[in-house]
């Protein structure tokens, strides 16, 4: 609860500094996302800390260190929007004035992330992918355990329908009102994912959108429904793809003579070469993002369907689709 | 293509750890990491001829200049970090398709070979940019897979460890990122030649300094230096025997280098030894690391545990080195990290190979060892020997310019201490060789068989390469001697 509240405000803080991309990020994961996820986490371990048996006086101390280290810091910096600020004079002016020529956006952040520095983008797309690879290692349930446990689902079906009738019953109206809302969240997606060059967005915002959709999804009529749609080896196809897109485009680069992520020399015109660029690697972003992010959220969720507790679930969930919905209002 | 050296090094592993997704049979992405860590290692040789004939190289990551986009650029101490990554790297996965088969459930080998290469990528991009704020990026690949792996051992207080791990090592990165962040305002740039030369005008500004601590204490968080290394020990014992061969050979050397790059090259001399003391500090932070870890060494009952605090004791001697602050201070330090990674990855390995065939590295379960496991033992005595620093073996090398370095401008206390440090080395050593030649083996177990060839061919090329430099030091002592010279802005 107060992760989406505390995400939610940074989001705004971020649009009165002017960074509507980074705030639109913020929004999507700070306040949809990681609340979901804590939330999941939770409801796999407890609510509640284990006692302490120890005085944290040590940790204060630490933390009113890098605290006053922090505002000590502050002390010399430029004043905030000062023009003769370091950061406006040196490297920035060149992106403000001739990005335009050179990359042909209109988005300034758009190419400064896809084509001025897009190897740090391709890092950033490597991390997302090492954490979806880290969770599948980690939290995924065995081959074997997973099989034997969709057996017996499927033959405690019947057993277990009325109860999960009941539990349908109480979620009709989301049930309902999401099924009209998926399909517009998911061409809001899109939309953000295309249209990253002209306004704000782009790849890791609509891939956040797109993988809440389906997460809703997957919330409101089972995990069990979701999987069959998006089964566990295809997302990990489409993590590993969006990063091999990604990549591929900077080794074409290679093989058409120019360094690693030139975009001009992937077409004749030099700005043609730009936005071809940029549109694959945002795309890459996005199947990377989107993938990582139900990977993530699959295997959290998988593993507390394993803990078996049906019962308890109907409140947790409630909660999720509430933070679920603020993430939608914050992102449009 | 030769210009594109320094780009394939990192692009390479990085497209094959998703590649490795595809292909899904252990033994088939086995071959193909193995492989691509081959191919790896070739450049980095190619890498370090060419930056020795011909300077420092630079790359245009997407055509672009400079400070406005990311610059690749390897001098002689990138070159020297590659080399050493892409080696022990290579090496250590010879023996995973054998290790992993007992230390990992069938699904995970895929997943487990893709997060060794994306740690590997993550390493090289670290060690290959002139860019600060890449570092940071790719400081993430390399911690998050390594947390991971780390999380894979058999053992579930792996996932503790892991977890510890994660916190630390987050706290760094993050302090990092804060540092990066305060350097960018007050200079503009990102690129680190360029906040060198713009960062004279500022460097007497408070955010300046605080830049410089909150990158020093992060960086000194991931290199587990004394106070900061309470999440080593475990991470080291319970991650699977393949993950702490590799990352006990490489991990903190990679720290070991930002360190350097940012004291050196990017604050400069002057700055960083000046704001703060921290040539007194790092002094004595080192040296008690040294024997804070060496004495925890001794009363520790898992091997793995023991290799792991003395790992924090060698760091004591980087940082020494590093603290002493000549160019042959700085040269020991960097001979440190090449040998190290040399002994620490064949002692790790070894022990991978007894955890293979007797299941555990206790103390006690190693009784008899010496007659079963003739050859793998052999290797852990030699690469204890050069862990102690005795002649004909590559500890002897560093240690003795360590105390070069110490003597030349008048520390003979240190130089005394540095000695002493080493005796406790041979008491830890010495009660492996005990428990493993002179007793019976343990009533009641079947022989335990000498490992598998897969094992003894990469340990045995670790400890004959550790005899190797130990004898002929040129290769070493020279790309070292060039590299702190570099840095020390001498000109050969």
């Amino acid at each position: 609860m107060l992760t989406g509240i505390y995400g939610l405000l940074s989001a705004s803080f971020f649009v009165v500094l002017d960074a509507v991309d980074v705030a639109f990020t913020e929004a999507a994961v700070g306040a949809g996302i990681s609340g979901l996820l804590m939330l999941a986490a939770i409801t796999m371990t407890g609510r509640s800390e284990a006692p302490k048996r120890h005085k944290p006086l040590l940790a204060l101390l630490v933390v009113f260190i890098t605290g006053g280290m922090l505002i000590y810091g502050t002390l010399d910096m430029p004043y905030f929007g000062s023009f003769d600020a370091p950061v406006h004079q040196h490297v920035a002016p060149r992106y403000i004035n001739d990005s335009m020529q050179e990359v042909g956006v209109p988005n300034i952040v758009t190419s400064v992330l896809g084509s001025y520095r897009a190897f740090d983008t391709l890092g950033e797309v490597a991390v997302i992918f090492t954490a979806g690879i880290g969770v599948l290692s980690l939290l995924s349930l065995p081959l074997r355990r997973r099989s034997s446990k969709l057996d017996e689902s499927s033959s405690e079906n019947s057993s277990n329908s009325s109860q999960k009738d009941q539990m349908h019953e109480q979620h009709m109206v989301l049930r309902i009102v999401s099924k009209v809302l998926i399909p517009f969240i998911l061409l809001f997606a899109l939309y953000v994912q295309f249209h990253g060059d002209f306004g704000p967005g782009g790849g890791f915002q609509a891939g956040v959108i797109f993988a809440a959709a389906i997460i809703l999804y997957a919330m409101l009529f089972g995990l069990d429904t979701a999987r069959r749609v998006f089964n566990q080896s295809i997302i990990q196809l489409i993590a590993a793809i969006g990063l091999l897109l990604y990549a591929s485009v900077g080794v074409v680069s290679l093989f058409n003579g120019g360094n690693f992520l030139d975009y001009n020399v992937l077409a004749a015109d030099p700005i043609a070469g730009q936005h071809i660029g940029i549109l694959l690697i945002e795309l890459g972003v996005g199947f990377t993002v989107t993938a990582v992010m139900i990977i993530i959220f699959f295997n959290f969720a998988g593993r507390r369907e394993a803990q078996q507790q049906a019962t308890e679930r109907n409140s947790p969930e409630l909660n999720v689709t509430q933070a679920n919905s603020t993430e939608q209002k914050g992102g449009e | 293509m030769l210009a594109h050296l320094p780009i394939l090094q990192v692009i390479v592993p990085l497209m094959a750890a998703p590649l490795c997704l595809f292909l899904n049979r252990s033994k088939l992405v086995w071959l193909f990491a193995l492989l691509v860590s081959a191919f790896t290692c070739a450049n980095s040789i190619f890498l370090l001829q060419q930056v020795m004939s011909s300077g420092t190289i630079t790359y245009q990551l997407g055509g672009w200049d400079a400070p406005w986009g990311i610059e690749y650029r390897i001098d002689e101490l990138n070159a020297l970090l590659l080399l050493i990554i892409s080696t022990i790297g290579t090496v250590v996965l010879f023996a995973a398709h054998t290790s992993i088969q007992k230390e990992l459930a069938e699904d995970r080998h895929t997943l487990f070979y893709s997060l060794y290469l994306l740690s590997i990528t993550g390493m090289f991009g670290i060690v290959s940019t002139g860019d600060l704020f890449n570092v940071f990026v790719f400081l993430e690949i390399s911690s998050l897979s390594a947390y991971a792996l780390i999380g894979l051992g058999k053992d579930r207080r792996a996932l503790w460890a892991a977890y510890q791990y994660l916190i630390m090592g987050t706290i760094g990165a993050t302090f990092i990122l804060i540092g990066i962040g305060l350097l960018y305002q007050m200079t503009g740039t990102l690129n680190m030649a360029d906040i060198a030369s713009r960062l004279a005008e500022v460097n007497q500004t408070r955010t300046v300094f605080a830049a410089f601590v909150f990158l020093i204490v992060g960086v000194c968080l991931k290199l587990a230096l004394f106070p900061l290394h309470l999440w080593l020990p475990n991470a080291y014992a319970y991650a699977p025997s393949i993950v702490t061969a590799f990352l006990a050979a490489t991990a903190t050397k990679v720290a070991v280098y930002l360190l350097i790059r940012l004291s050196f090259t990017i604050f400069g001399i002057e700055f960083s030894f000046s704001s703060l003391p921290l040539q007194n500090l790092f002094l004595v932070l080192g040296l008690v690391g040294i024997f804070a870890a060496s004495t925890a060494a001794i009363y520790k009952t898992n091997v793995k545990h023991i290799f792991a605090y003395s790992s924090i004791a060698q760091v004591g001697y980087m940082i020494v080195g590093y603290a002493i602050q000549t160019p042959t201070g700085l040269m020991a330090t960097l001979l440190h990290l090449f040998n190290h990674a040399l002994m620490k990855s064949a002692l790790f390995l070894a022990l991978g190979a007894v955890v293979y065939r007797i299941g555990s590295a206790q103390l006690s379960q190693f009784q008899g060892l010496g007659r079963q496991m003739p050859l793998t033992m052999a290797a852990i005595v030699v690469a204890g020997l050069s862990l102690i620093g005795v002649p004909l073996t590559v500890g002897f090398v560093s240690k003795w310019y360590l105390l070069v370095a110490a003597v030349e401008v008048g520390m003979w206390p240190v130089a005394v201490l540095v000695l002493l440090g080493s005796l406790l080395a041979v008491i830890y050593i010495w009660r492996i060789v005990e428990i493993a030649y002179f007793k019976p083996p343990l009533p009641g177990r079947e022989p335990v068989q000498e490992a598998p060839w897969t094992f003894l061919a990469p340990i045995w090329a670790l400890v004959l390469a550790n005899i190797y430099f130990g004898i002929d030091t040129r290769l070493s002592v020279q790309v070292a001697q060039a590299a702190s010279q570099s840095l020390f802005g001498i000109n050969p």
